[in-house]
Formats: C-alpha cells, sequence, structure tokens
C-alpha cells in the first residue's frame, strides 16, 4: 500500500525531472526526500537504471583493478610466501626429525654392538683370569707341598741323626753311670776297661 | 520512504563528474566499491602483517581463504590453472565482501547492481575466451564439439554449447545480482511491515512479531546468501577457467 502510494506521489514529478535531467547537486539530492530519489531515477528500477552505468563501470574499474594489482603484487605474494614458509618448516622440521630418528637408531645399535663386544671381552677377561688363577694355585700347590716334602725329609734326617747321636751317647752315660754306682756300692773304682765291658755286654745288639 | 523496498538500491551522486558528456559521477556505488576494495584489501594486508608461523585468528582467516580459493582452483583447472589465481582470489574476495558489506544497515549493496555482476562476469568470460585462444589457437573452438559424439548429432550439441557458452556471462551476474537484489528487497519488506504494523497499535505491535522473526531470520540467510554467491561465482570461473587451461574436453 505504501509503496503505491509512493509511486502514485512521485509519478509527476518524475516527469518533471525527466524533462531537465542531468546533474542534479549532491546537496539537493540528500536534503529530499525518498520521493524525491524516485523522482531522480526517473521512476525507473534503480539498477535498470541505463545513466548510472559509466560511472559504475569506470569506478569498477578502477576499484577492482586496484584491488586485482594490489593482490597480484603484494596480497597473493605475501599469504602464499607465509604458507609456503610454513610449508618449508615443516618439511625441514621432518627431515630433521627423521635424521634425529636414524642417528638414534644408529647410536642404538651402536651400544648393543658395544654392549655385546664388551660382553665378549668381559667373559674373555674373566676366563683369562679364572685360568690364570687355576695355573697359579696349582703351581704354589706344587710348590708348597715340594717345600713341605723337603722340610719333611729335613726333619726326618734330623731325627734320624738327633737318634743315632743319641744311642752314640748312651753307651757313654751308661758307663759313667755304672762307674759311679759300683763306687757309691763298694766304695772302689772299677776299671774304665771293665765297666765298658759290662756296659757292652748288658746292652742290646745294635744299640 | 523508509517503505520503498527500492531506495536501497538508489544511486546518488557525491562528487559529479562529467567527462565528454558522460556522467562518472562519484557515487555511493563508487564509495562502497572503494570501501570493499579498502577492507578487502586492509584486511588480508593487516591479518598477515605478523607473518607468524603459528597464525593468529585473522591471519587464519586469510590463510583459510587462500587456501579455499587455491584449493577451488587447483580441482577445478588443475595446477595449470593456478596463474589464474590472483583473479579468482579477487573476484571471491570482492564479491563477498562487497556482499557483507551490503549487510550493514543504510550500506549500499555493490553487487546489487546488475551492471557491476555483469562487468564481473564478462571479464571472467572474457579472459576465458582470450586465454583459449591465445593457449590453444583455433583448437579452443574444440570446446564447443565434445568429443564421442555421432557426426549426425555434431551440428544440434555444437549449438546447444555454444548457447550455453553465449548464456555464461548472463546466467553468473543474473545469478549474483538477482540474489543480492531480491534478498535486500524481501529484508526490507518484512521490516518495512514491522514498521507499519507497529504503527496501528497495540495490536499491530502482537502482529508485528511474525516479520521480525522473519526479518531476524532472513538476516541469517542472506548472510548464506553472501558468502555462498561468492563461492558459486568463483567456483564456476574456476570451471569456465578450465575450458581455457585445457581447451576441449
Amino acid at each position: 500500500m505504501f509503496v503505491t502510494s509512493a509511486f502514485a506521489q512521485t509519478a509527476p514529478e518524475a516527469t518533471e525531472t525527466l524533462v531537465a535531467p542531468g546533474v542534479a547537486p549532491a546537496g539537493e539530492v540528500h536534503t529530499e526526500t525518498g520521493v524525491a530519489h524516485d523522482a531522480a531515477a526517473g521512476g525507473v528500477f534503480p539498477p535498470f537504471d541505463a545513466s548510472t552505468y559509466p560511472s559504475q563501470l569506470l569506478w569498477l574499474v578502477i576499484t577492482f583493478g586496484l584491488f586485482y594489482l594490489l593482490m597480484q603484487k603484494l596480497l597473493v605474494p605475501r599469504v602464499g610466501g607465509i604458507l609456503e614458509q610454513r610449508h618449508d618448516r615443516i618439511a625441514q622440521d621432518l627431515d630433521e626429525a627423521s635424521r634425529l630418528q636414524s642417528e638414534a637408531d644408529a647410536a642404538v645399535a651402536t651400544y648393543e654392538k658395544e654392549l655385546a663386544e664388551a660382553r665378549a671381552k668381559a667373559g674373555a677377561i674373566g676366563e683369562t683370569a679364572r685360568e690364570a688363577a687355576k695355573t697359579k694355585a696349582a703351581a704354589d700347590r706344587t710348590a708348597i707341598e715340594v717345600e713341605l716334602a723337603q722340610k719333611l725329609s729335613a726333619a726326618e734326617a734330623r731325627i734320624g741323626e738327633i737318634k743315632t747321636q743319641a744311642f752314640a751317647q748312651v753307651g757313654t752315660i751308661a758307663e759313667e753311670t755304672a762307674g759311679a754306682i759300683v763306687d757309691q756300692l763298694i766304695g772302689a773304682k772299677a776299671t774304665a776297661d771293665d765297666i765298658k765291658a759290662a756296659v757292652a755286654a748288658a746292652s742290646p745288639k745294635g744299640a | 520512504m523508509a517503505n520503498d523496498p527500492t531506495h536501497q538500491f538508489q544511486i546518488q551522486k557525491i562528487i559529479p563528474i562529467e567527462i565528454g558528456g558522460m556522467d562518472f559521477s562519484f557515487t555511493n556505488a563508487s564509495l562502497f566499491m572503494v570501501a570493499t576494495v579498502a577492507s578487502a584489501a586492509g584486511f588480508l594486508y593487516f591479518a598477515t602483517s605478523q607473518r607468524g608461523l603459528i597464525p593468529g585468528r585473522a591471519q587464519s582467516v586469510a590463510e583459510m581463504s587462500y587456501e579455499f580459493i587455491a584449493g577451488m582452483l587447483r580441482e577445478g583447472a588443475g595446477n595449470a590453472g593456478m596463474k589464474f589465481f590472483p583473479m579468482v582470489f579477487t573476484l571471491f574476495m570482492f564479491i563477498l565482501t562487497a556482499n557483507l558489506l551490503g549487510m550493514f544497515p543504510y550500506f549500499f549493496t555493490v553487487t546489487s547492481q546488475i551492471i557491476v555482476t555483469f562487468a564481473l562476469s564478462v571479464f571472467v568470460v572474457g579472459t576465458v575466451v582470450v586465454y583459449g585462444f591465445y593457449k590453444h589457437g583455433i583448437h579452443f573452438l574444440s570446446v564447443f564439439a565434445p568429443s564421442g559424439v555421432p557426426k549426425v548429432l555434431l551440428p544440434l550439441v555444437s549449438s546447444i554449447e555454444i548457447i550455453s557458452f553465449l548464456s555464461r556471462p548472463i546466467s553468473l551476474s543474473v545469478r549474483l545480482f538477482a540474489n543480492m537484489l531480491a534478498g535486500h528487497i524481501t529484508l526490507k519488506v518484512f521490516s518495512g511491515f514491522v514498521a507499519s504494523m507497529g504503527a496501528l497499535g497495540a495490536l499491530g505491535v502482537g502482529g508485528a512479531i511474525l516479520p521480525l522473526l522473519m526479518t531476524v531470520a532472513m538476516t541469517g540467510l542472506e548472510f548464506l546468501v553472501a558468502f555462498l554467491q561468492a563461492y558459486v561465482f568463483a567456483v564456476l570461473t574456476c570451471m569456465y577457467l578450465n575450458d581455457a587451461v585445457h581447451g576441449g574436453h
């Protein structure tokens, strides 16, 4: 309803302005009511008002052209550069990560190899040490046994010597003792030869 | 005045300029073209000023729009089509920003003017034709003769192809223009109902709730349309460029 009434009002004015078309001062357009705006368009539906086309085309070419240039020279390389930089960075980081991973793998392999080597070495050293200890122990035992045997035989020889000596001295002691006993008993000195013969007769043979 | 739904499309001169009898005035349409370019370029410029390896919010949006169009173009026209990336990205950002700016009350919608959308479509189709002939020479005409069509049917199929090719600038421009125009008129009409019914007293205020709800819902829908039309324009541009880059199908 409003629409139709508005158009009804504008109809006469529209004819007026159509008679004198052209550039209406900007101030006038703004101060007037919407009725006047309709009038300015000559009652034509605004988007189909061909009188506005040259201005719109010109300004579209200017603004869109400027935007296109800005895009091509500045904005697209700028955003694209950021994206590319990030892409490169990620790829670089991935490379670095895989490099570190392979390094870590290599390190683990080296470690395990060295560990195995060290184990083998330790085993060998242990074996050698055990062998050496065994040999040494055997040698020591042999040496001690030899020494002991020597000491034993020496002791035996000494015992034999002492025994012989002792037996050798038994006769003398017996003679002295017998001489002293005779002297005490009969108060007369028996001759040494007598005593000696008597002791020898009383003593067991071979003593 | 407030209820005239076409008033918002009115071109008003701000600085009158006349060259050779032609009216090249700086109008509200021109002003909003400048505003569109300034906000789109300004956004892309300042959003990426940090050049962060880890993007902030604004930089994410800028990168997302870049990759969105880059993916669309690569999918539509292949890697050889990537040389048109600045063009498609410019078109998309220009239309999207113009559409979104138009959603502000009292703002002029640049893309609601058929001459603007038509000029943009002619730019697209013109690029396709010029590059197509430059790249493929006369063989570019094979886009009108699909391979594998029987010779008997060829004249028919070719004429259909030619008509469809010629209607591209029209369909491309009218789609965007009509969507923006119709959406804005509908919004205006429904909000006009709210105002005029509200003036009728208590009953009218109660009755105005329905158109008010409608206006709110339409506003949401219009934001979707604003994005969708920019997207559709960009997708179709990519498809048309595919013809230019790869010749016949």
